[in-house]
């Protein structure tokens, strides 16, 4: 009895040895809460590529995770956003793993078919307020979209420039939710991440260019936002960390990203 | 042996003092908590500019953190699923504790359980894929998803709770009233209402404010017909309610914002501290009178 109690102790004492040596092993990365998906997906499958490997994601947003690895506090920050002049300049530099599509939908019997980004700018912020006025029936405009915070408003209102400015009438709180509203109200319009889009609803071409993978990836379909790894520049990442670094920007990732509903970049893009 | 009894008394006595602890441990954190966590945000905006301020704008370059749009929407919300609910809900109940025959009671009653227990998150389901386009078809709104949506799906969610309640109270009606009235000559309708409903009005308040209570606290099924934009309540706008409010920000909030969404909860806490202390006044009074 005495000698199982023993051995079950120092079973228990060698596990946590190894716990511990396995918190040395770890990636922390911090920041943008749309990146979720796919930056779970691409910590997962590297957790079970490299047992004993921690991975961590705090969501925190774009701002905050460009502040924390600039601090030294992860070593990854995610931003769902390019970086801007004075953030590259304080010793940032940025790496694209991914690019997200934003769809404009409207309901399948509606006949609009294309708008421009400042057209879709003037109907968020109630300028524009009848679908007639861009080639449409005559029904007032249902405005849709996601609430505050939301990483896939934040991307859309930067993008058409209505930052603070949307008049909606509804705001959702999941990308199913504005599918299915739009999808049941004839004169709604609504944004959400490309690769949630379904039949239900109508995604309309953007400046004449309908969103798809390619063209999201050639940059052509304006309404889309990198994903972006942020390190410091000139600085050695820790081992496990480049690892980490190293395959999500390798052709590998890219079957895991676009599972996740983004787009792994072209290969020159890598490159920059 | 006398002893080993004793102390197996004892010992039970404790186990359930210490479960029964539990629950009022449960109810004094929560407390706690939200009145900690709920004042310092309030303490930054300012009590009058957060409760009377007309502006919520938690992301904008300058938020503005004001909830009187959230505290008139549960208002008005409650009271419209109120002025719905309760009618019908009064007049089922009746029909159910003295005109029913005793086989359509029993089917209707456990209806009526049955709707007690439908997930909230159905009632808006339902609600945001019937109700919503019916509202936008029949009143030629160009959006269903309104304050008046979420008043009728809360009518509904609160007609259990006021059946249910009600019935108890006017069957336990002491006999002797209505035969008394019955024997003086009146009709079986006149006895109801001026008999036996009047005998029982304490424990129909009582089902009222319970009704109340269900309708101030409910979220899921309001998110998902009301539209949750943080407007002035009108009726057929897209409204956002002091639930609503804190449950549709809260995944993503951060700093001040999550702070005020606390304090978003702790004024929807002390409504319904209010609405259970009038509950009790007038379950209080049920028993008295």
């Amino acid at each position: 009895m005495k000698k199982i109690f023993s051995l079950v102790v120092a079973l228990m004492m060698a596990l946590t040895v190894c716990s511990f040596a396995a918190a040395e092993n770890t990636v922390s990365t911090d920041g943008s809460t749309s990146m979720e998906k796919v930056v779970g997906a691409l910590g997962e499958y590297f957790m079970e590529q490299n047992p004993g490997v921690t991975f961590t994601y705090n969501p925190t947003g774009s701002g905050s995770g460009i502040t924390a690895v600039q601090e030294g506090r992860c070593d990854i920050g995610l931003s769902s956003r390019a970086l801007k002049d004075e953030e590259k300049a304080a010793g940032l530099a940025e790496t694209v793993v991914a690019y997200d599509g934003i769809a404009i939908i409207v309901h399948p019997d509606n006949p609009v078919a294309d708008l421009s980004v400042e057209t879709i700018g003037k109907i968020y912020t109630g300028e524009i307020t009848n679908w007639k006025e861009v080639g449409g029936n005559d029904a007032e405009i249902v405005v849709i979209g996601r609430e505050a915070g939301s990483g896939t408003r934040d991307g859309f209102e930067s993008i058409t420039g209505t930052k603070d400015a949307c008049k909606y009438r509804q705001e959702l709180t999941a990308t199913g939710d504005v599918i299915t509203t739009v999808s049941q109200n004839p004169n709604a319009i609504g944004y959400a991440s490309l690769a949630s889009v379904k039949d239900a609803v109508k995604a309309v071409t953007v400046d004449g260019v309908a969103p798809t993978e390619d063209t999201v990836k050639d940059g052509s379909y304006v309404v889309q936002r990198p994903f972006v790894f942020v390190t410091r520049e000139g600085e050695a990442l820790s081992e496990t960390a480049q690892k980490f670094f190293d395959f999500a920007t390798s052709a590998d990732a890219a079957e895991i990203i676009a599972a996740a509903g983004a787009v792994a970049p072209a290969d020159e893009a890598v490159q920059k | 042996m006398k002893n080993g009894k004793r102390v197996f008394e004892t010992a039970v006595h404790g186990i359930f003092l210490v479960l029964g602890l539990i629950t009022v441990a449960c109810v004094l954190l929560i407390t706690v908590y939200l009145v900690i966590s709920g004042i310092p945000a309030i303490r930054e905006i300012g009590l009058v500019p957060f409760l009377f301020g007309e502006k919520w704008a938690s992301t904008a370059a300058e938020p503005s953190y004001g909830i009187l749009p959230f505290i008139l929407t549960s208002i008005y919300g409650t009271a419209g699923a109120i002025l719905l609910g309760v009618p019908i809900g009064f007049f089922a109940a009746v029909y159910l504790a003295k005109a029913a025959s005793p086989r359509v009671k029993a089917v209707m009653q456990s209806a009526v359980s049955l709707l007690a227990g439908i997930p909230s998150v159905v009632y808006g389901l339902v609600g945001m894929l019937v109700l919503v386009p019916g509202i936008r078809k029949l009143f030629h709104v160009p959006d269903g998803s309104s304050l008046l949506a979420a008043m009728i799906v809360l009518a509904i969610m609160i007609l259990p709770s006021i059946i249910k309640v009600s019935v108890t109270a006017l069957e336990a009606v002491p006999s002797e009233y209505e035969d008394a009235s019955l024997a003086l000559g009146a009709t079986p309708v006149e006895t109801w209402f001026r008999v036996s409903v009047p005998a029982a009005r304490s424990g129909i308040a009582a089902a009222v404010v319970l009704g109340v209570g269900r309708a101030i606290g409910e979220a899921m099924a309001v998110m998902m017909v009301s539209g949750n934009v943080p407007n002035m309540p009108s009726l057929f706008q897209s409204v956002r309610f002091l639930t609503t409010a804190v449950a549709s920000e809260m995944s993503y909030a951060s700093g001040l914002q999550r702070q005020v969404l606390f304090s978003i909860a702790l004024v929807l806490f002390l409504f319904i501290m209010l609405m259970n202390a009038t509950l009790n006044f007038f379950l209080k009074r049920n028993k008295e009178g």
